[in-house]
């Protein structure tokens, strides 16, 4: 094996991305020329409010949303799930008490949950079976009279698999309850129609599509109301007070606007890369194994997992030859805990500790997934030749 | 995040392995909590003539077994004993606060690898 020790594969894209060049100059006059503040009458916060109502339309474009105004900005996906949450469920206190999430949420999710459990509330996770899809029955039956909002990811990122969010939708509303949706690794990626699937509030991210990071949205369906988190001068349909943050909504504007038009090649470009790679990392390797849904799957996820060894040997092995990846392993993260999400799809400790996240971008080429490939054998085969774990067959 | 050292020792581990007629082992962790490790001896005339290691676990945890396998070989049983977790993390140039418990455990297999010599001895 030939190791380049020029090359710098980033596979690191769902934690992560850089932001389009086309979308940097789009901002920059943000910066220094029409730097006015929107709510301003005079030219300057004119053009300044123009601008946010353009990215405004962009985005509403890119989820077929009824009205730009359902656009709420945001400073990112994490705000928007509290938002959405905390808006929805405090707002409806006196209907029901109850909230229903998956056991596959990111932790703005969970832990706005468990926020509202603190001061009274009821929070269900409903499980997901061993591809990470929701068990639809168990949903419905977890959703009684005082549940007023269904908070569920249409994807995790750390899994890929995508949910069947009409279907969800559909039970839900039947029920009576309304409807968060956390498209935040979606958007972007698969076309995603909040009118069709009758989704009553969505997160989405800017730099999930090359976008500034630290700006983000909320869609809310025109005819609902919530309460907001932050409160002040009324800006955002008063859900979201204080000085829009121009140039980034504009970076955000411009990046849903560019992803929209681009998304159908780069999605099948991204696939067919994707399912090279998984297939080029499980076939060969002994006791590896795909986490999440083979078909069902965002498009640049390639989650895997290899037994007996852990996370972030694997990680360091990789950066050491240029690859910049992610793992679900307790020992890559801030709690020790490894994640939740491959706990939730039944894989025991030890094996979420062996896991491996390769997300691809619009950088990521067949030579880069080629050179993954042959690289990793080795990798997983020197650490488990160390790891006590590894049964005696596998030994050189 | 590691220091260079940890970097040496975890891309160049020493003494990984196992002695099949081991005159000590000494195994501690757990594969739930994402570190397991176990050491072997070899002792002579009460010193460490030969030591290996088998590590499931992070960076860290390769590095001080790699680490502690090193201080050891060579040493009396009783000075041995005298290694400890911060003497490991602090011959390798420190290790990250997280890291200091969780995956710093080494020192610990090596002390039951002695134990577990000198209770065979006893028999």
């Amino acid at each position: 094996m030939v190791i380049d020790n020029k090359r710098q594969i980033y596979v690191d894209h769902s934690a992560g991305r850089p932001v389009d060049s086309r979308v940097i100059d789009l901002m920059l006059p943000y910066f220094k020329k029409s730097y006015g503040n929107p709510s301003s009458l005079h030219r300057f916060g004119q053009e300044a409010k123009q601008a946010l109502d353009n990215s405004r339309e962009n985005i509403a474009k890119l989820i077929n949303a009824e009205k730009s105004e359902t656009i709420i900005f945001t400073s990112g996906a994490t705000e928007s799930n509290n938002l959405a949450i905390k808006g929805m469920a405090i707002r409806n206190r006196k209907k029901g008490n109850k909230i229903l999430t998956s056991a596959v949420e990111h932790m703005s999710v969970v832990n706005s949950c468990k926020s509202l459990m603190r001061q009274g509330f009821q929070t269900t996770f409903s499980p997901v079976d061993s591809r990470g899809l929701l068990d639809i029955a168990k949903l419905e039956e977890n959703i009684d009279e005082q549940t007023k909002l269904v908070s569920i990811v249409y994807a995790n990122g750390e899994v890929g698999t995508i949910q069947p969010i009409n279907k969800i939708s559909q039970i839900v509303h039947k029920k009576g309850a309304y409807l968060h949706v956390d498209a935040t690794a979606v958007c972007g990626q698969i076309p995603v129609d909040v009118q069709k699937d009758e989704i009553d509030m969505m997160t989405i991210s800017s730099n999930d599509m090359y976008g500034p990071k630290g700006v983000g949205a909320l869609y809310l369906k025109e005819s609902l109301r919530i309460d907001p988190l932050i409160h002040g001068g009324g800006q955002e349909r008063g859900l979201r007070s204080g000085t829009e943050n121009v140039s980034s909504i504009v970076g955000f504007g411009s990046a849903a606007e560019f992803t929209r038009l681009g998304m159908k090649s780069e999605s099948k470009r991204l696939v067919k890369i994707r399912d090279n790679l998984i297939g080029g990392l499980i076939d060969p390797i002994p006791y590896a194994f795909l986490n999440g849904h083979p078909i069902k799957r965002l498009p640049d996820n390639v989650s895997v997992r290899f037994n007996f060894i852990e996370g972030e040997s694997i990680l360091l092995s990789l950066a050491m030859s240029g690859v910049f990846a992610s793992s679900g392993s307790a020992c890559t993260a801030k709690t020790l805990q490894p994640s939740h999400a491959l706990l939730a799809m039944g894989l025991k400790h030890e094996e979420a500790h062996g896991s491996l996240m390769i997300t691809l971008g619009r950088q990521t080429t067949q030579s880069d997934a080629d050179y993954i490939k042959e690289i990793i054998p080795n990798i997983i085969e020197r650490l488990r030749d160390m790891s006590p774990l590894t049964p005696k067959e596998l030994k050189k | 995040m590691y220091s260079e050292k940890v970097m040496d020792h975890f891309n160049n581990p020493r003494n990984t392995g196992e002695i099949p007629d081991a005159d000590g082992v000494g195994t501690v962790g757990n594969p739930t909590c994402g570190d397991l490790m176990t050491m072997y001896i070899k002792v002579k005339e009460n010193r460490i003539e030969d030591i290996k290691f088998k590590t499931f676990g992070c960076g860290a945890a390769i590095a001080t077994s790699s680490m502690t396998t090193e201080l050891a070989k060579g040493k009396t049983l009783k000075e041995a004993m005298k290694i400890t977790r911060a003497s490991v993390a602090e011959s390798l140039g420190g290790l990250p606060k997280v890291k200091l418990h969780c995956s710093n455990l080494a020192a610990d297999a090596l002390h039951a690898a002695i134990k577990d010599y000198e209770e065979k001895k006893k028999k």
